[in-house]
């Protein structure tokens, strides 16, 4: 399973204003790993994959994907190389249907309205939204549009899949349904998934690099970040 | 052919047979207003590319449509060309503008791409007084019907110009259509609704803007060329501020985002001023109360309105 590194940062650091959210992350991921990325709010989670797919320019450090230095690209440049990203914060197109939501990440790569149409009826049944894809998405439930982020993200067949909390505000039925989506991406696509709810990390990750105040405090198999005692000390610590 | 495209074209072709119709049947005042209206409602068009679908309010498109007014004219009457190629200078003028404006507005957004437009449009206006010899300034020049005649029909003749004023509509409401089901015009409304979504799904956001502009730029032009051209007469006026806010009303009025609100709201605004005016001086005053009184009832203006009550799928 683990195969050449297609993500690895260098020295990623990024200050706002006094606080320096992310310092100096040397952070390597091998193509096909599901990695979990965890620690305590405000540890920086979401500033360093925001960095590493182009939404937030760097303070300091380099990122390499899949062998060349993407320092320097747009954000829309390295997600034509083969990267997704799905908000932590739902972002979707509140007032365009759920199918033209989805159509729009299809687009890029898969050219043709019957194609189009084939792909995106495919990703909203993967991801169980199947019905009402005329409804206007902002019209969804807070957990819907979180499956609706999802089925953006799967549509593009990335190399590199971002989930950004994707569990967060599910039904323990939906939750299940991620899960088993994220199984069967395995081995497919290489996935970076920031995630609270410690029993889908545990059940889903190859490893896992933990995160507290921007540094990196510990990166191992499930187990072994289970045991470790600084982990321990860090989720307690802020309750 | 899916059936929400069968009535997408049955509706907009049909608004077309209809003023090709009434060329036929319109009384002689009506049917001078109803030229006229058509090539004003190409220009909202063009407006409304940018504005209703991309989510960018320029003040500044007069000067897109006074390119092609004086990229046609002069040639006319300086270059001493027939109108066809001063059509297609007008055209090429307003592209170039419209582009180069792009690299400079796209920089900002909001209020700050509003000023910026505005600008250089303002700069566009003092230009053309500067250049008062050749342009005439505000007082503009008139081109002789012997200076209209394109492959041999006399442009100056009310019938050949309303033909030709239909043609034009035609030719920019299909494109508009075109443009906005196709993949192009849905990531600029995706632009409109949440672009950093949309970059953050691998699209160019600027490029795209950039496209939209130039788009928009463009039909403003064509439309402006082909009013100098069908009216025989090309002045500073159409390059004032006046003829920036024009196309925002007509477009807002109508239904911004909608391939019909241009047309609805230039045909409504005309006709708005054209009634008041014949019944009191202060006519402003009444078509004012009536744009108070759409926007309050027709926020999303009457397209838009239709949209809404009737037919969510009208593009
Ligand atoms: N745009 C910003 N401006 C200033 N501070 C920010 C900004 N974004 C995040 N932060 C701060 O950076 C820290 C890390 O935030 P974040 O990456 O969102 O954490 P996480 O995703 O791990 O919860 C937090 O203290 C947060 O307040
Ligand atoms: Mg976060």
């Amino acid at each position: 399973m683990s195969g050449a590194v297609l993500l690895s940062t260098h020295g990623l650091t990024k200050r706002f204003d006094g606080l320096t959210a992310v310092e100096d992350v040397d952070f390597d991921l091998p193509a096909g790993e599901v990695r979990a990325l965890i620690g305590p709010n405000g540890a920086g989670k979401t500033t360093l994959v925001g960095m590493i797919c182009g939404r937030i320019a760097p303070s300091a450090g380099r990122i390499v994907f899949d062998g060349q230095d993407i320092t320097a690209l747009p954000a829309h440049a390295r997600i034509r190389r083969g990267m997704a990203y799905t908000f932590q914060i739902t972002s979707v197109f509140p007032r365009l249907s759920v199918r033209e939501n989805v159509a729009l990440a299809a687009r890029r790569r898969i050219k043709g309205r019957a194609a189009v149409d084939r792909a995106v009826g495919a990703a909203l049944e993967r991801v169980g939204l199947p019905e009402r894809p005329d409804e206007e998405a902002g019209n969804l439930s807070y957990g819907h549009q979180r499956l609706l982020e999802l089925a953006m993200g799967l549509v593009q067949a990335p190399r590199l899949l971002i989930l950004d909390e994707p569990t967060q505000g599910l039904s323990e039925g939906e939750v299940e349904r991620v899960k088993a989506l994220i199984e069967e991406l395995r081995g497919d696509t290489t996935i970076l998934l920031i995630e609270h709810n410690m029993r889908v990390v545990m059940d889903l990750a190859d490893r896992v690099t933990v995160l507290n105040f921007g540094r990196v405090l510990a990166e191992g198999t499930p187990a072994e970040i289970h045991a470790d005692a600084a982990v321990q000390a860090a989720y307690l610590g802020t309750g | 052919m899916s059936a929400d495209t069968r009535r997408i074209f049955a509706l907009h072709g049909g608004l077309l047979v209809l003023l090709f119709a009434l060329h036929f049947v319109l009384p002689a005042y009506h049917h001078g207003n109803l030229a006229r209206i058509m090539v004003l409602a190409s220009y909202a068009i063009g407006y409304n590319i940018l504005f209703g679908y991309t989510g960018l309010l320029s003040l500044g498109h007069a000067l897109f449509f006074a390119a092609g007014m004086y990229g046609m004219a002069l040639s006319i009457q300086y270059g001493g060309v027939t109108p066809a190629p001063a059509l297609l200078a007008g055209i090429a003028a307003g592209a170039v503008v419209s582009g180069a404006l792009a690299l400079l507005a796209l920089r900002t957004t909001g209020v700050a791409f509003m000023i910026v437009t505005l600008m250089f449009a303002q700069a566009g206006y003092l230009t053309i007084l500067y250049f008062g010899d050749y342009t005439r300034g505000d007082e503009g020049f008139v081109l002789q019907a012997a200076q209209r005649t394109l492959w041999g029909i006399d442009l100056s003749d009310p019938a050949n110009r309303y033909v030709a004023a239909l043609i034009l509509f035609a030719v920019c409401l299909m494109a508009s259509l075109w443009l906005v089901r196709a993949p192009f015009g849905r990531v600029l409304v995706a632009i409109r609704e949440n672009e950093e979504r949309v970059t953050m799904l691998g699209y160019n956001a600027f490029a795209h803007k950039l496209g939209a502009m130039v788009v928009s730029g463009t039909i403003s032009a064509a439309a402006g060329a082909a009013y100098g051209l069908l009216f025989g007469y090309a002045g500073a006026t159409f390059a004032s501020v006046q003829y920036s806010i024009f196309p925002l009303l007509w477009v807002l009025l109508g239904g911004a985002g909608t391939v019909l609100g241009p047309f609805i709201g230039t045909l409504f605004m005309f006709y708005l001023i054209d009634l008041s005016s014949g019944l009191t001086t202060a006519y402003m005053l009444i078509a004012g109360v009536a744009l108070v009184a759409l926007t309050l009832f027709a926020p999303q203006g009457l397209a838009g309105e239709l949209r809404r009550r009737v037919w969510k799928g009208l593009p």
